[in-house]
């Protein structure tokens, strides 16, 4: 309770401080992204009750301990002090200790693989990216779009990623967290926005030559009715994602215009992720499976 | 005790080591040792580095063949002995070297080598059989890290081969003295060494794949 | 193909006007010190006392040039990026388009790591590390010179990259698959490889030089805990060397393997896993950092005792606060990456062990602090070195703490945040602690002081260009602006790019600044000598020989009781004796193998770059064979006699006599 209330009264400072910063991510749309930027300014501030003492004591001492200033007492073998040494380890040790606690509990709220807690009901987007641009599926609904995405505020998104190449990372700033994508698995994402809005969707992760300009709009419509008329407007491109067509749009493109596909064969997603999947048994697609194998080799 | 020379030559393809130390320094061949051996626990990190990604690797086989498919466990008994007796005959000529008995150290040495020689001709054949087979490193994932991992052992195998047979010649020529030894010294906890990291190579890879 | 692998004139990028006046200038700065050093005669001096020499201080000056050659460079990389993201705000285009502004950036950080900050880190270890053991030089002095020649190796083929063909596209960590054949057909990959395997062997072999000197060769008397702090440092970070830089050897490798020999480690195709690599990158990446800063760290340590004449506040805290980071510096490489879809337990747990890091690097804080309490501080450019990283490096550290909260990570993650925090840390903490540790031993190193006021005025402009280039860079992060664009589309970060590529001139000055100082310094020398060899009062055995010191180091070796183990000997007035009886020092010759060597393998690497295997092949066996003519020679020491000893030594006692008189 008192961290909510430190941390809403730094808010406001924070809010003069960056004043006329729109977007990004002090300035979240959605649960997540406010649950971040809490988590930020509440650390922040733990921090600074090390940090500004010393500063201030770094100045202050060379300062008042300056050569010339013959009165402050010299004591040039003063070399050991029980007490200083016990503060100087517990002070930073308690911090860590609290900020731990908050890291254990904030990391589990806000692990992007835990579904949403809420009432609505999630729409599911299958996010690839690609040389360089995102491709949106709809499993659900058959349609398709290229950096464009769109859905209703107040539901939650659940986001299926994969990359038909390098690397890359999606992210919408003022909707919180991002992840991977990467060929051959599918990592998750799970976000909500709180209000309607067009946000930026960037890959923050650098994967080549058109990686400056691969951008998409989020566009979250403020009632469900607004979705279903994108959804129709998607539906008049009478373009269809089958294989065939999907070898053209993976093909490297630029600053990729938004295209509309009106449906979409059946697995997809699973076609483009299972291309590169070469284990010889059934394993698991999440990364989850796979971290906790190279952390065992790691400390072999 | 600035004449302790020791320096590695070492890239991913083969390492060899030779160091020089005067004989009025006893001093120095004590250094030479243990930077050699600081040498060695690098190596270990580079094996030990190699052995996590083919741990991470070894199912992703893309359709191909798996371990199960491709080890022959008593060819690889065969090898291993080969090695491990090696090993038992570099101590022997260590030994001898330690006595000044020249003749009787590198006929060891000799012995030793014709052992390595053989562990070598095995894997190359191994090596061999398996890409007229098709399962080449370029095969999968797993197949890549197998070769590196087994081939980067073959490779100090063989720097160690080629050291071996400078040290031999060396011995014949210039004799025991304080630079042979300590330089022997090196080669034999480089010999032993790799016989470690073959025993884990062999339980890793081939036991553990073969079951 | 031809005898030439993939090499054709083609290879040449005439059509890059910016590339092309880089290398007239380049080509002309050459020609101009090569005219000089025709001119005064200087080649014999430069071949048999520097290239050749394998004189630990000699060394640790040529490392320093080399660092200070590659700052330059890339620093001119830092401000064209600076200047291209500036002038490619609105969606305009700028002057670097993407696929020479991508290399920018690679080469930028790739240089700044591996040939600024770790030759400027080694080049003041060896300076002074077995200076400060009482030591007369390291354990394998040829093994010494190699390791420079191999670390200029990779510097050499990095700068021939900008002539012939491209550098990597990749950014500095060369993640696959993007690093792979399949999205980097070019060479860059492949200079990025061979750069970096053969400084890094270089460095592995440092590392170890480092370690058995340390345990093998300290003064008589002195015990691990009574060796001075920057030693103590410097071996927790050679520690950290042989235990990382194999990893990244490993890792070297299997890219090439990958690239040269259709291998599937990391590829997309065939089961390959590129999480693999970027585990085992940061597995190295990770101690890396803490190997660039724990010296800097030793650094300042010693700045602050000396000039604040006190002794260091909580020695054994240091030392072992230095020894659990790191210790803990190794298993919290995942941080790098917890957008990767780790579980939250994973996660949490790589970001509590992060913050724990915290903790030793505080106390190291406030040991400063307590040294300086009660202390007559002096404020000399290394004191302002030192002033400005603790308010600059805390700075940084938390954001790196803020960082490391996993759940703040995966809005910050490679935002301009992240940039900011790591230039916070490296720059505002390792560089400026090589500052400090560089205006700290100049006069050590050259025999003459270097000019105060404008170092002081360098240290401004860096102090203050460093906050305007780099704290605009938080707030973009917070804006949402990821790293690596090149070119940008939002009105509302078009102020923070400006202010920042403000702050990038501002340091230009101050590196401008620095050159100027040298340059007046050396003009002035006569003036500003170093006659007695402790212009400091200096706590620490380096002090006690002559500036320079004599190539043999100590006439006697010192016997050690204290940490501080010069002013205990000021103290017992066991300082400056002469001596009637020297005895013969046994010294080892100078030697071409290392050059030579380093010759070979650097032809090896290029012919490697290019595909041309026979001169892969003729390099390798001319290493190899130039390695047996070194092995088997029979020339390579001598010792000094005790009457050359007695001359050189009463020689600088009288200078003390006259300089304290």
């Amino acid at each position: 309770m008192l961290i909510r209330n430190i941390s809403k009264a730094a808010m406001v400072i924070f809010t003069i401080l960056l004043s006329g910063c729109e977007g990004g991510v002090l300035d979240p749309k959605g649960q997540i992204g406010i649950d971040e930027k809490h988590l930020i300014v509440v650390a922040t501030l733990l921090m600074l009750i090390v940090v500004l003492p010393v500063i201030f004591m770094t100045l202050f001492f060379a300062w008042k301990y300056r050569d010339g200033r013959e009165h402050e007492i010299y004591a040039p073998k003063w070399a050991h002090s029980k007490m200083i040494e016990i503060v100087v380890w517990l002070v930073p040790i308690v911090i860590v200790i609290i900020l731990g606690v908050i890291t254990w509990g904030s990391t589990h709220d806000l692990d992007p693989y835990k579904p949403l807690d809420h009432q609505a009901t999630p729409i599911t987007v299958e996010v690839v990216s690609l040389n360089w641009k995102w491709l949106f599926i709809y499993p659900d609904l058959g349609i398709a779009s290229v950096n464009e995405l769109a859905f209703p505020a107040n539901v939650p998104v659940n986001f299926k990623i994969t990359s038909d190449t390098a690397m890359n990372s999606f992210f919408i700033p003022q909707l919180g967290s991002q992840i991977y994508s990467m060929a051959g698995m599918a990592t998750q994402l799970h976000l909500i926005a709180n209000e309607a809005g067009v946000f930026e969707g960037i890959s923050a992760n650098y994967s080549g030559a058109g990686f400056s300009g691969m951008k998409f709009n989020a566009i979250a419509t403020a009632t469900p009715e607004g979705f279903d008329a994108w959804v129709a407007k998607v539906k008049q491109h009478k373009q269809l994602l089958n294989p065939d067509s999907y070898q053209i749009l993976a093909k490297p493109s630029e600053n990729n215009a938004v295209q509309y596909y009106s449906s979409v064969s059946e697995g997809m997603f699973n076609h483009i992720v299972m291309q590169y999947m070469h284990m010889d048994s059934a394993m698991e697609m999440s990364p989850h499976s796979s971290h906790s194998s190279s952390e065992h080799g790691e400390t072999e | 005790m600035n004449t302790a020379i020791t320096t590695n030559l070492n890239d991913t393809h083969s390492e060899t080591l030779i160091s020089a130390a005067h004989g009025e320094h006893p001093d120095s061949s004590q250094n030479t040792l243990f930077g050699f051996w600081l040498y060695l626990m690098t190596d270990c990190i580079l094996f030990a580095s190699v052995f996590a990604t083919y741990a991470v690797l070894y199912m992703n086989t893309d359709g191909g063949v798996s371990g199960k498919d491709i080890f022959e466990l008593n060819f690889v008994l065969i090898e291993t002995a080969a090695l491990l007796l090696s090993s038992i005959t570099f101590g022997l000529a260590l030994i001898f070297a330690k006595r000044h008995n020249r003749r009787a150290t590198v006929v060891w040495l000799l012995i030793t080598f014709a052992l390595g020689c053989v562990f070598i001709g095995m894997e190359i054949y191994e090596f061999h059989h398996l890409i007229e087979q098709g399962n080449g490193p370029q095969r999968s994932a797993f197949l890549s890290s197998f070769f590196a991992l087994v081939g980067m052992h073959g490779l100090h195998v063989t720097a160690g081969l080629i050291w071996m047979a400078i040290m031999m010649i060396e011995v014949l020529k210039t004799g025991l003295n304080h630079r042979s030894i300590t330089r022997l010294g090196c080669l034999s906890l480089f010999w032993h060494f790799l016989d470690i990291v073959w025993i884990c190579v062999f339980t890793v890879v081939y036991l553990l794949g073969a079951l | 193909m031809s005898i030439l692998g993939k090499l054709t004139l083609e290879s040449i990028p005439y059509h890059e006007p910016i590339i092309m006046v880089t290398l007239a200038v380049v080509a002309v700065l050459a020609v101009a010190i090569a005219a000089l050093i025709t001119k005064y005669r200087k080649w014999g001096v430069l071949w048999n006392d520097w290239f050749t020499s394998v004189d630990h201080k000699r060394l640790g000056i040529m490392y320093i040039v080399l660092a200070l050659v590659m700052l330059v460079r890339g620093f001119s990389d830092a401000i064209m990026m600076r200047t291209q993201q500036a002038l490619a705000t609105n969606g305009a285009a700028g002057y670097l388009p993407p696929e020479h502004y991508d290399q920018i950036f690679t080469a930028h950080g790739v240089i700044m790591i591996i040939f600024m900050a770790m030759p400027f880190m080694i080049g003041l270890m060896n300076l002074v590390l077995p200076l400060q053991i009482g030591a007369r030089d390291v354990a394998f002095p040829f093994l010494n010179n190699l390791s420079f020649w191999l670390t200029t190796s990779g510097a050499v083929l990095i700068n021939i990259s900008l002539g012939l063909g491209e550098f990597a596209k990749t950014g500095w960590v060369a993640y696959p698959p993007l690093s792979e054949l399949a999205f980097s057909p070019g060479v860059g990959v492949d200079y990025y490889i061979w750069a970096l395997q053969i400084s890094g062997i270089g460095t592995t072999l440092t590392g170890v030089n480092f370690i058995a000197t340390v345990l093998k060769m300290r003064a008589p008397g002195m015990k691990l805990m009574q060796m001075p702090i920057f030693t103590w440092t410097c071996t927790w970070a050679n520690i950290l060397i042989v235990a990382s830089f194999p990893i990244l050897t490993a890792l070297l490798g299997m890219l090439t393997l990958d690239r040269y020999m259709d291998f599937h480690f990391f590829t997309n195709a065939g089961g390959g896993n590129a999480m693999m690599y970027i585990n085992l990158f940061w597995a190295w990446g990770h101690p890396e950092v803490y190997i660039l800063i724990l010296p800097a760290f030793g650094i300042f340590s010693e700045v602050i005792s000396t000039f604040t004449s006190k002794r260091l506040f909580g020695y054994t805290s240091m030392v072992w606060a230095s020894g659990a980071i790191s210790i803990l510096g190794f298993i919290v490489w995942l941080h790098h990456f917890f957008t990767m879809g780790s579980s939250a337990n994973v996660n949490a747990f790589f970001g509590v062990m992060t913050m724990v890091i915290a903790v030793p690097t505080g106390v190291k804080l406030f040991n400063w602090l307590f040294t300086i309490y009660r202390g007559r501080l002096k404020v000399t450019v290394p004191v302002l070195w030192t002033l400005g990283f603790m308010v600059t490096f805390t700075i940084g550290g938390m954001t790196g703490v803020l960082l490391a909260v996993p759940g703040a990570d995966y809005v910050l993650h490679n935002s301009l945040f992240l940039i900011a925090h790591f230039h916070n840390t490296i720059l505002g903490g390792a560089v400026f602690g090589y500052l400090a540790g560089f205006s700290y031993w100049f006069p050590k190193a050259m025999g003459f002081h270097l000019n105060e006021r404008l170092g002081k005025a360098a240290f401004w402009c860096w102090q203050i260009g460093f906050y305007v280039a780099f704290m605009p860079l938080y707030v973009l992060g917070f804006l949402g602006m990821t790293r690596r664009l090149s070119h940008t589309d939002n009105p509302a970060w078009n102020f923070w790019i400006y202010f920042a590529a403000v702050g990038a001139f501002i340091i230009f000055v101050g590196i401008i600044l620095q050159f100027v100082q040298l340059y007046v310094s050396f003009r002035d020398r006569e003036q500003n000598l170093d006659t007695t060899g402790d212009p400091w009062n200096g706590h620490t055995l380096e002090w006690s020989t002559s500036s320079p010191p004599q190539f043999y180091n100590f006439a006697k070796l010192p016997h050690v009781s204290d940490i501080d183990a010069f002013t205990d000997q000021k103290e017992k007035g066991q300082a400056y004796q002469r001596s009637a009886d020297y005895e013969p020092i046994h010294m080892p010759k100078n030697t071409a193998s290392g050059i030579l060597i380093a010759i070979c393998i650097t032809a090896a690497g290029f012919a490697a770059v290019w595909h041309i295997l026979w001169l892969a092949i003729a390099g390798m066996l001319g290493a190899f064979v130039a390695f047996l003519f070194r092995a088997y020679g029979n020339d390579h020491d001598y010792y000094v006699q005790p009457s050359e000893v007695a001359t050189i030594e009463n020689a600088h006692l009288d200078k003390v006599v006259r300089g304290t008189a």
